[in-house]
C-alpha cells in the first residue's frame, strides 16, 4: 500500500530538479573560475568594481522609487475598491489586476512602442513609468485583500470612540492594512532588483540596471562572474524576504 | 419640559430593502436606568442600537438625547459608547493603548489619562494586563478591556450589542454580575441589547420586548414575567403554558373545560381570552377540597433545581409543571392553580379577516390567490369582499404547490391540546392556523381553506 506521504515523492523531484539543482550550479559557478578552481575572485570583483556596484546602487535606489510611486498609487486605489461606498462590484477589481495576467514582456513593448509615437525620449522616467505600470497590480491586490477583508467593526469602533473618518483612516486602517502593504512590498520590490528587460525596452539600454548585467555576462559567456553576480542578487533578496517575514502577519496580504 | 429622560425615541422607523425592520418606535429611557433591548434575532433591537450609537440613520423619527435631536450627528460627535458584541478591540495596540484609545482622541494630557485608565483597569479588575497584546487574551478578558475602553470616556449612555453572548455560560453568570456592579458603581445610563431572556431579566431596571420591529411590552423585569401582554411575550420570557379561555365574568376564567377565580377584571363577560399560567404555579395537592382539576403524569425530568412534568388533565389538555417534587410517570394527581398566578390576556385576534375580490360567483380573490367559495348570493364579480376564516378551518398541506397560496411557518404556540401557528405567505399576508399536526418553524406549507369554510360579506368603507 502506497503510504500518504509518498504522494509528495513528484513534488519533490520537481523541487530538487528544478529549484534545488540550479541554486546549487549558480553557487557553484559562483565560486569557481573559468577553469573549474575554487575561488572568491568573482564575489570580490563585485565589491571592488565601481561600475557594478553603482548599477547596483542605481538598481536599489530605482527599485525603491518604482515601490514607493506604487504604494502612493496602488493604496487610494485598494482602498476605493475595497470601499463599498464607491464600488460595489468585484468586476472593478478584477479589472484594476487585469493586467497581471498579461505578459509583462508585451506590456513593455507597447508601452515602448507608445512613448516612440508621442515622441517622448526614453530615460530614466519612462524607466520608472513602466515599472510602475507593470508592478501596480502586484501592490494593488494584496492591499485591497487586507481592506476587504478588515472588520468593519473595528473602524465603528473608532469612530464610537470619537476618532473622525480621517483619524479612524490613520490610525485603523493604515495599521491594519500594513500587512498587505508588506506583501505588495515584497512582490514589487524584489522583482525590480533584478529586472532588465523593462529598462532595455524603456531606456534603449540607455541605463543599465543590476539585473541587465547579470543578464550581459551570461549572454557573453562570463558564467562564473554572472553566476556571482546573481548569487549576491539571491542572498539579498533570500535576506530583505526573512527581514519582512519576521513580522509574520505579512502571509495575511495575499499573494505570498 | 423638565423629565428626566436620558434618551426619548420618538416615532422611529427604518427599513432595509423593502422590509421594516422597526416600525414606529416610541419609548424612552431614564437616567440611570439599566435598560434591555429583548427579543429574537431580527426582531430589529440590534437595528435600533446602531441608530442610537449612529451607525444608521432612521428613516423617520427623531432620537432625542437630552432634549435634543442627534439624529444627523455622527457618532463621533455622540456622547455615547459602544460595546461591541465581538468587541472590536484594536490588534494592532495593547491592552493600555485600546483603553486611551478614546481619550487621546480627546487630546486629554497624559497623565490625566494615564489615571483614568488605570483606574478603569482596576475596576475591571485588569491591573496587570495594559502591556498585553489583546490577542493573549482570553474572551472574558477582552469582554473587560471592551467595557474599559467604552466607559473610561465616561459616556452619558453606554451602548451594549450582546456583550456576553460569545462567552460560556459560566463567565456570563459572572459577567452579569459584574456589569451590574458596573453599573450601580458608575451610574451611567446602559441600554443593553439581548436575545437572553433570562440575561434581561438578571439585569435589567426596565425590559423592552420586541418582536418584528415592534415593541411588543415595556416594563420591569417582574412586570414582565408576570403580566405579559401577549401570547408572544409569555412564550418568549420563560416557559409557560398558553391556552385558550373565556372570561365568564370579573374575576371568573375558564380554560381547560375547568372554571378558575382569578384576579382580572374589565374584560367583559363571555369574552375569548388567552389564558397564561407559569410551570411553576401549578400546585399538586392531596386535599380534595383544593383540588382544582385531575391530571395523569406523563412525563418527569429532573432539570436540576426542579423537576419538569408534563400531565395529561381529566379534560384532554397538556400542562407543564415544575415542582421540586416529582410525581412518577402514570401518577393521579390533583391539580390547583392560585388566582394571582392565572394571567388574562385580550386575544389579538379571534379569526383571520382579509380584504378580497369577488372573480365570479364561487371564486374570492384574496391575499394573492383564487379560494373556491361556496357560491354567493348578492354577491357578483368585481365586489369587494370581507373575508373571515377560523383559524381551524385552514388547512395546511405539505407541499407549497398542492396550496392556493404558499408561506411557511413563522411562530408557534403549543396552546395545550392544539398548536397555534402564525404562517407568513410568500406574498407577506400573515394566516393564523390552529391546527392538531406537528409543525416546526420554518417548515414550506401549502395553504387551502375549504369553500365552506370562507365567510364573505360585502366591504363598503
Amino acid at each position: 500500500m502506497i503510504k500518504r506521504s509518498h504522494w509528495s515523492i513528484p513534488y519533490i523531484i520537481f523541487m530538487v530538479v528544478f529549484v534545488v539543482l540550479p541554486l546549487l550550479l549558480i553557487v557553484m559557478y559562483a565560486f569557481q573560475d573559468g577553469n573549474g578552481h575554487f575561488t572568491f575572485a568573482n564575489i570580490t570583483r563585485f565589491f571592488t568594481d565601481k561600475d557594478s556596484l553603482s548599477t547596483f546602487a542605481l538598481s536599489l535606489e530605482i527599485a525603491i522609487e518604482n515601490t514607493l510611486i506604487c504604494i502612493l498609487l496602488g493604496y487610494p486605489a485598494a482602498w476605493i475598491l475595497s470601499n463599498k461606498d464607491y464600488n460595489r462590484s468585484a468586476v472593478t477589481a478584477v479589472l484594476f489586476i487585469m493586467p497581471m495576467w498579461i505578459n509583462a514582456l508585451m506590456r513593455t513593448l507597447a508601452t515602448a512602442e507608445l512613448f516612440n509615437v508621442l515622441g517622448i525620449t526614453l530615460g530614466k522616467g519612462t524607466l520608472l513609468f513602466g515599472m510602475v505600470y507593470d508592478y501596480i497590480p502586484f501592490m494593488i491586490y494584496p492591499i485591497y485583500n487586507t481592506l476587504s477583508r478588515m472588520d468593519k467593526s473595528y473602524a465603528e469602533a473608532a469612530e464610537d470612540l470619537g476618532a473622525t473618518p480621517w483619524k479612524v483612516f490613520w490610525k485603523i486602517t493604515v495599521p491594519l492594512s500594513l500587512p498587505g502593504v508588506m506583501s505588495g512590498v515584497l512582490m514589487v520590490f524584489m522583482p525590480t532588483v533584478s529586472t532588465f528587460a523593462i529598462s532595455e525596452f524603456l531606456t534603449n539600454n540607455k541605463i543599465k540596471l543590476f539585473g541587465t548585467i547579470i543578464q550581459e555576462n551570461i549572454n557573453s559567456s562570463m558564467w562564473n562572474y554572472g553566476a556571482a553576480l546573481a548569487f549576491i542578487m539571491l542572498l539579498i533578496i533570500g535576506i530583505s524576504t526573512l527581514f519582512m517575514n519576521n513580522d509574520e502577519k505579512a502571509a495575511e496580504g495575499g499573494l505570498i | 419640559m423638565a423629565n428626566d429622560y436620558i434618551i426619548d425615541i420618538q416615532h422611529l422607523s427604518k427599513s432595509f430593502g423593502g422590509v421594516k425592520v422597526l416600525d414606529d418606535i416610541n419609548f424612552y429611557i431614564r437616567r440611570g436606568e439599566f435598560i434591555t433591548l429583548l427579543g429574537p434575532s431580527g426582531c430589529g433591537k440590534t437595528t435600533l442600537l446602531r441608530q442610537i450609537a449612529g451607525f444608521i440613520a432612521p428613516d423617520e423619527g427623531k432620537i432625542l438625547l437630552e432634549g435634543k435631536d442627534i439624529s444627523g450627528i455622527p457618532p463621533y460627535e455622540r456622547p455615547l459608547n459602544t460595546v461591541f458584541q465581538r468587541y472590536a478591540l484594536f490588534p494592532h495596540l495593547d491592552v493600555y493603548d485600546n483603553i486611551a484609545f478614546g481619550l487621546k482622541l480627546q487630546k486629554l494630557p497624559a497623565d490625566e489619562i494615564q489615571k483614568r485608565v488605570k483606574r478603569m483597569l482596576k475596576m475591571v479588575s485588569m491591573t496587570d494586563y495594559e502591556d498585553r497584546s489583546v490577542d493573549s487574551l482570553s474572551g472574558g478578558q477582552q469582554q473587560r478591556v471592551a467595557i474599559a475602553r467604552a466607559l473610561v470616556n465616561y459616556p452619558k449612555v453606554l451602548l451594549l450589542d450582546e456583550p456576553l453572548a460569545a462567552l460560556d455560560l459560566k463567565m456570563r453568570k459572572d459577567m452579569q454580575l459584574e456589569l451590574k456592579e458596573i453599573h450601580r458603581k458608575m451610574g451611567i445610563t446602559f441600554i443593553y441589547v439581548t436575545h437572553d431572556q433570562e440575561e434581561a431579566l438578571t439585569l435589567s431596571d426596565t425590559i423592552v420586548v420586541m418582536n418584528e420591529g415592534k415593541i411588543q411590552q415595556i416594563g420591569t423585569p417582574i412586570d414582565i414575567y408576570n403580566e405579559p401582554v401577549n401570547c408572544f411575550v409569555a412564550d418568549f420570557i420563560g416557559e409557560s403554558n398558553i391556552l385558550k379561555g373565556r372570561m365568564i365574568r370579573d374575576r371568573r376564567v375558564a380554560f381547560i373545560k375547568h372554571q378558575f377565580d382569578c384576579v382580572d377584571e374589565g374584560f367583559g363577560e363571555d369574552v375569548p381570552v388567552d389564558v397564561v399560567v407559569r410551570p411553576e404555579d401549578i400546585y399538586f395537592t392531596t386535599d380534595p377540597a383544593k383540588c382544582q382539576f385531575k391530571a395523569k403524569v406523563n412525563s418527569c425530568i429532573f432539570k436540576g433545581v426542579h423537576y419538569e412534568m408534563w400531565v395529561d388533565t381529566d379534560t384532554g389538555y397538556e400542562l407543564m409543571i415544575q415542582d421540586y417534587d416529582p410525581y412518577e410517570v402514570g401518577t393521579e394527581v390533583m391539580l390547583y392553580i392560585d388566582p394571582d398566578d392565572i394571567q388574562v390576556m385580550h386575544k389579538e385576534r379571534t379569526r383571520n379577516v382579509y380584504d378580497g375580490k369577488m372573480v365570479d360567483e364561487s371564486h374570492v380573490e384574496m391575499m394573492g390567490g383564487v379560494f373556491e367559495c361556496e357560491p354567493q348570493e348578492g354577491l357578483a364579480e368585481g365586489d369587494e369582499v370581507r373575508a373571515e376564516i377560523r383559524f381551524e378551518d385552514v388547512d395546511l398541506l405539505d407541499h407549497q404547490e398542492d396550496g392556493v397560496v404558499a408561506g411557511e411557518v413563522h411562530f408557534l404556540l403549543y396552546k395545550g391540546n392544539h398548536y397555534h401557528l402564525t404562517i407568513l405567505t410568500d406574498e407577506g399576508y400573515h394566516i393564523w392556523v390552529d391546527t392538531n399536526d406537528i409543525w416546526d418553524k420554518g417548515d414550506l406549507v401549502g395553504v387551502n381553506i375549504a369553500p365552506g369554510a370562507i365567510k364573505l360579506s360585502k366591504r363598503n368603507d
